[in-house]
C-alpha cells in the first residue's frame, strides 16, 4: 500500500507544471529595491498625472509604517522587499496598437498558454487583456466593445484616457491603508485591467485578464477595477501562470468591483501560478486583496475561484453588501499539494436591508500541504433580515496534510439568519477501488472523485473555464492517493 | 475460464484462504456458500485485486492469463465484474458520467474508440430496461442517497453496461426485499450467455431459487469443504452450517 502510494506520488511530482517555460524576450527593468525614487520612476514610465503619483507616494509612506500580517495560518519566510524588481516590461518595438507591433515571442507565449491575441483566432466570445510582468501586452476586442460604450483597457491607458472614472472609483473599495499588501500594491502597481460597463448594457462577451509572470527576480503588482453601472451585467475571468523557478516570486494584486443598482458582476478565477517543486522549492507568493461592493439596490457580485497554484496563497475575495436587497456569493475550490500553503476564504459584510450572501468553500489538501478556510460574516445593526449561508468542506488526501476552518461571525442585527455547515472527509480507498473495479485507473478515479466533490463550484464557472478547471484539478492532484 | 489452484491468502498476517481449488467454465453458474468468516468475501477480494489481501501461495488463471499479476482496473477490463456487498457512494459524480468513463475504458482496452453520445445514451436506455432500474437513478450521483435495494439494482445495471465474462455477486441478496430480489435475479438471468459465467456468493438458499446454480461449493475455514449440484444448497438450508463445522459427512 505505502509502496504503491509512494510510487504514484513520485509520478505526480514528476508530472510537470505545464506552464513553466520562460519567454526569451528583451525586457526593460529598473534596479532592485523600493523607495520613493523607484515609485517616481514607475509613475514616470507610465506617464502618469500628478494625482496618481501622489496616490502612490501616500500609499508608500503608509506602507512603511505597516507590518506584514501574521494572523494567517501560514509559514511565510521573510521577504526582503529591497531585493525585488518592481518594474519589468517586455520592450515594445513601436507604439502599441496593431498586432504586428507585438513581439512575435510574446505572441507565441500567449499562444502557448492557449490565449491567442489575434481576434480572428478566438473561437469563443472572450475579450482578453494580456498582462506580462508589469505591463499589458494587448487588449483584444476593444473596438467591438466600445461600440456599446464598454471600456475595456489596461489600467495604464485608463489612467490616461478615462481619468475621471479612475479617480472616482480607484481605491473606493480597497483603500491603500486597508492592509500591508494593499498598501504595497497601491504604491507600486504597474498595470492591470480597467473595465466600465455603462448603464443598461449587458456585456456581450466574457472579459478576461490573463496574468503572466516571465522575468526573474520581479514581483507582479497589478490592479483590476471593474465598474458595472446601473442595470448592467458583465462576466469576468482571470487566469494566471508563471515560469518554474527556484526563487519565490511575489504577486500582490488588488481587484476592486463596484456594482451599482441592479447591476451584476460575475468574477471567476482559475489561479495556476507556479506552485513550487515537490520539495517546496520556488513558487509564487500570492498575496491578493479582492473585494467587491454592492453599492446599488438589488445588485449582485459573485466570486468563483479555483485555486490550484502558488506556493503560498493569502486571499479573501469579499463583498460589502451596501445596497438594500443586494446579494453576493463566494464559490471556492482550493487545492494544495506537496508543500503548498493556502489561507483563503471570504468576508461578507452586510450593511443594507435584506442583503443575502452564500459561501461554498471546498478545500482539498494532499501531500504535506496546509489548506485553511477563513471566513467572516458580519451583519451590521441596520442590516434587517440579512441572510447568510456558509458551507465549508475539506477533503484530505493522505495523512500528512492539514485542513483547517476558521469561521468568524459578528452579528449585530437580531432579525438576521446566519447558518454555517462544515465537514471534513478523507478520500476513501473504497471509492477508488470501486472505480478501479469498473475499469478506471486510480488517477482517473481520483480525478472523478475530486471533480464530483468540487462540482457545485465548477458548475458556477463559465463553460470553457469549467473544462480547463476540471483538467487542472486532476493534474494538480495526480496520484496523490495510492 | 477461471482456474484457481491451491490459493492461500492473508489479511494483516492472518491466513484467511488456506488452499482454494476451483474451476469455473463458460456458461456455468457457481454458488459459494458458507458461514460468516469462512473467507467468501476474501475470495472475491483476491479475484478483483483488492490490495488489503495478500496472496501467499497458489495461482489464478483467467482465460489463460495470470490474473494475480493484473491491476484491479485491468482485471475489470479483462471481464471480471464484482457486484459489491456494500456499494460506495461517490458524491457529485453522476451515474451517467461514471458509466460513460467505465464503458469507454473497456472499449479502449479492446482497441475501440469511445461511444458517441447518442450511442451511449441508447445503450444506457436499453440496459436500464433490461434490469428494470428506475430511470431517475442514472441521473443521480453514484449510489448517493440510494436505498439498499437501489444500490444492489444499480450494481446489476452496471454489470449490464459492462457485459463481463465473469460476474461475482457478493451477497447481492443481503438487504433486499422479495420484489427487489426477483428484479436483481431476473437481471442476472437475462445477462446469462453461453460465453459468460457467474459466481454467486451468498449465505442463503433464497437467491438460488431465482439464480439456479450448476454447482454449489461450501467454503469453510478458508477451504472448499464440499462441492455438489444445486441440491446441496437445499440441504444446507435445511441442516444449517453446524454439520459442516462439526466435520460430519464430508
Amino acid at each position: 500500500m505505502t509502496d504503491e502510494q509512494d510510487k504514484i506520488l513520485d509520478e505526480v511530482t514528476n508530472s510537470e507544471y505545464k506552464y513553466g517555460f520562460v519567454t526569451d524576450v528583451e525586457t526593460e527593468m529598473i534596479p532592485k529595491g523600493l523607495n520613493e525614487d523607484v515609485i517616481r520612476m514607475i509613475s514616470k514610465k507610465k506617464e502618469e498625472p500628478d494625482w496618481m503619483l501622489e496616490f502612490r507616494l501616500n500609499a508608500f509612506r503608509h506602507w512603511q509604517k505597516m507590518e506584514m500580517p501574521t494572523w494567517a495560518h501560514l509559514t511565510i519566510p521573510e521577504i526582503n522587499y529591497q531585493d525585488i524588481i518592481y518594474y519589468a516590461a517586455p520592450k515594445r518595438k513601436a507604439a502599441p496598437g496593431s498586432l504586428d507591433e507585438i513581439d512575435p515571442e510574446l505572441k507565441a507565449t500567449f499562444d502557448k498558454l492557449g490565449i491567442p491575441l489575434e481576434e480572428q483566432k478566438m473561437l469563443t466570445g472572450v475579450a482578453v487583456d494580456a498582462v506580462m510582468d508589469s505591463t499589458s501586452v494587448k487588449t483584444t476586442f476593444r473596438e467591438t466593445l466600445a461600440e456599446q460604450g464598454i471600456i475595456f483597457c489596461s489600467m495604464t491607458e485608463a489612467i490616461k484616457e478615462h481619468p475621471d472614472l479612475v479617480r472616482k472609483y480607484l481605491a473606493s473599495v480597497v483603500p491603500p491603508t486597508d492592509n500591508f499588501f494593499a498598501a504595497l500594491n497601491s504604491a507600486v502597481f504597474s498595470d492591470g485591467s480597467f473595465c466600465y460597463i455603462p448603464k443598461g448594457v449587458r456585456c456581450p462577451m466574457e472579459l478576461s485578464t490573463y496574468f503572466r509572470i516571465n522575468a526573474a527576480n520581479t514581483g507582479q503588482f497589478e490592479r483590476t477595477l471593474i465598474v458595472a453601472d446601473d442595470d448592467s451585467y458583465v462576466s469576468y475571468l482571470e487566469g494566471c501562470t508563471a515560469p518554474m523557478r527556484d526563487e519565490n516570486q511575489l504577486h500582490a494584486a488588488i481587484v476592486e468591483i463596484i456594482a451599482m443598482e441592479n447591476a451584476e458582476v460575475k468574477y471567476s478565477t482559475v489561479q495556476n501560478w507556479y506552485p513550487g517543486d515537490k520539495n517546496g522549492k520556488g513558487g509564487i507568493y500570492n498575496f491578493v486583496t479582492k473585494r467587491g461592493m454592492c453599492r446599488g439596490k438589488n445588485s449582485k457580485i459573485s466570486w468563483t475561484q479555483v485555486e490550484t497554484g502558488s506556493a503560498i496563497t493569502w486571499k479573501y475575495p469579499s463583498c460589502i453588501l451596501l445596497g438594500d436587497n443586494s446579494y453576493s456569493e463566494f464559490y471556492s475550490v482550493a487545492v494544495t499539494n506537496n508543500y503548498q500553503q493556502a489561507d483563503t476564504g471570504t468576508k461578507m459584510i452586510h450593511i443594507g436591508k435584506n442583503t443575502r450572501s452564500r459561501i461554498v468553500s471546498k478545500g482539498i489538501s494532499a501531500g504535506f500541504s496546509n489548506n485553511s478556510y477563513r471566513g467572516l460574516v458580519k451583519v451590521l445593526k441596520g442590516a434587517e433580515n440579512a441572510r447568510n449561508f456558509s458551507q465549508c468542506d475539506s477533503l484530505l488526501l493522505g495523512d500528512k496534510c492539514g485542513a483547517h476552518t476558521f469561521p468568524y461571525l459578528e452579528v449585530e442585527n437580531p432579525s438576521s439568519i446566519v447558518e454555517h455547515e462544515a465537514t471534513t472527509s478523507k478520500i476513501g480507498e473504497d471509492q477508488i477501488f470501486y472505480c478501479n473495479q469498473r475499469g478506471l485507473s486510480t488517477e482517473d478515479a481520483v480525478g472523478l472523485i475530486i471533480n464530483g466533490y468540487a462540482k457545485e463550484v465548477l458548475n458556477k464557472l463559465p463553460m470553457e473555464f469549467a473544462v480547463e478547471a476540471q483538467k487542472l484539478l486532476q493534474i494538480s492532484l495526480e496520484g496523490s492517493v495510492g | 475460464m477461471l482456474v484457481i489452484k491451491d490459493l492461500h491468502a492473508k489479511i494483516n498476517d492472518k491466513e484467511i484462504l488456506k488452499g482454494i481449488n476451483l474451476e469455473v467454465k463458460a456458461g456455468e453458474v457457481h454458488a459459494i456458500m458458507g458461514p460468516n468468516g469462512s473467507g467468501k468475501s476474501t475470495l472475491a477480494s483476491v479475484l478483483t485485486g483488492r490490495e488489503l489481501v495478500e496472496v501467499t501461495h497458489g495461482q489464478v488463471e483467467f482465460n489463460g492469463k495470470n490474473l494475480l499479476e493484473m491491476s484491479p482496473e485491468i482485471r475489470s477490463r479483462e471481464g471480471i465484474f464484482l457486484s459489491f456487498q456494500y456499494p460506495v457512494e461517490i458524491p457529485g459524480v453522476s451515474m451517467v458520467n461514471f458509466m460513460k468513463a467505465a464503458v469507454n475504458e473497456h472499449r479502449k482496452y479492446k482497441g475501440l474508440g469511445p461511444l458517441s453520445a447518442s450511442d451511449f445514451l441508447k445503450l444506457l436506455r436499453e440496459r436500464k430496461e433490461l434490469v428494470e432500474i428506475d430511470s431517475a437513478l442514472t441521473n443521480r450521483s453514484v449510489n448517493e442517497g440510494f436505498s439498499g435495494g437501489e444500490k444492489k439494482k444499480n450494481e446489476i445495471f452496471q454489470m449490464a453496461m459492462l457485459e463481463p465474462k465473469l460476474a461475482i455477486l457478493d451477497e447481492t441478496d443481503s438487504g433486499l426485499d422479495i420484489d427487489a430480489l426477483r428484479i436483481v435475479a431476473n437481471g442476472v438471468n437475462k445477462l446469462k450467455r453461453p460465453d459468460n459465467a457467474v459466481v454467486v456468493i451468498t449465505h442463503y438458499q433464497r437467491l438460488l431459487d431465482y439464480i439456479v446454480p450448476d454447482f454449489v461449493h461450501i467454503l469453510y475455514n478458508g477451504r472448499i469443504v464440499k462441492s455438489a449440484g444445486k441440491e446441496l444448497a437445499l440441504e444446507l438450508e435445511k441442516k444449517g452450517y453446524d454439520w459442516i463445522k462439526n466435520g460430519e459427512d464430508l
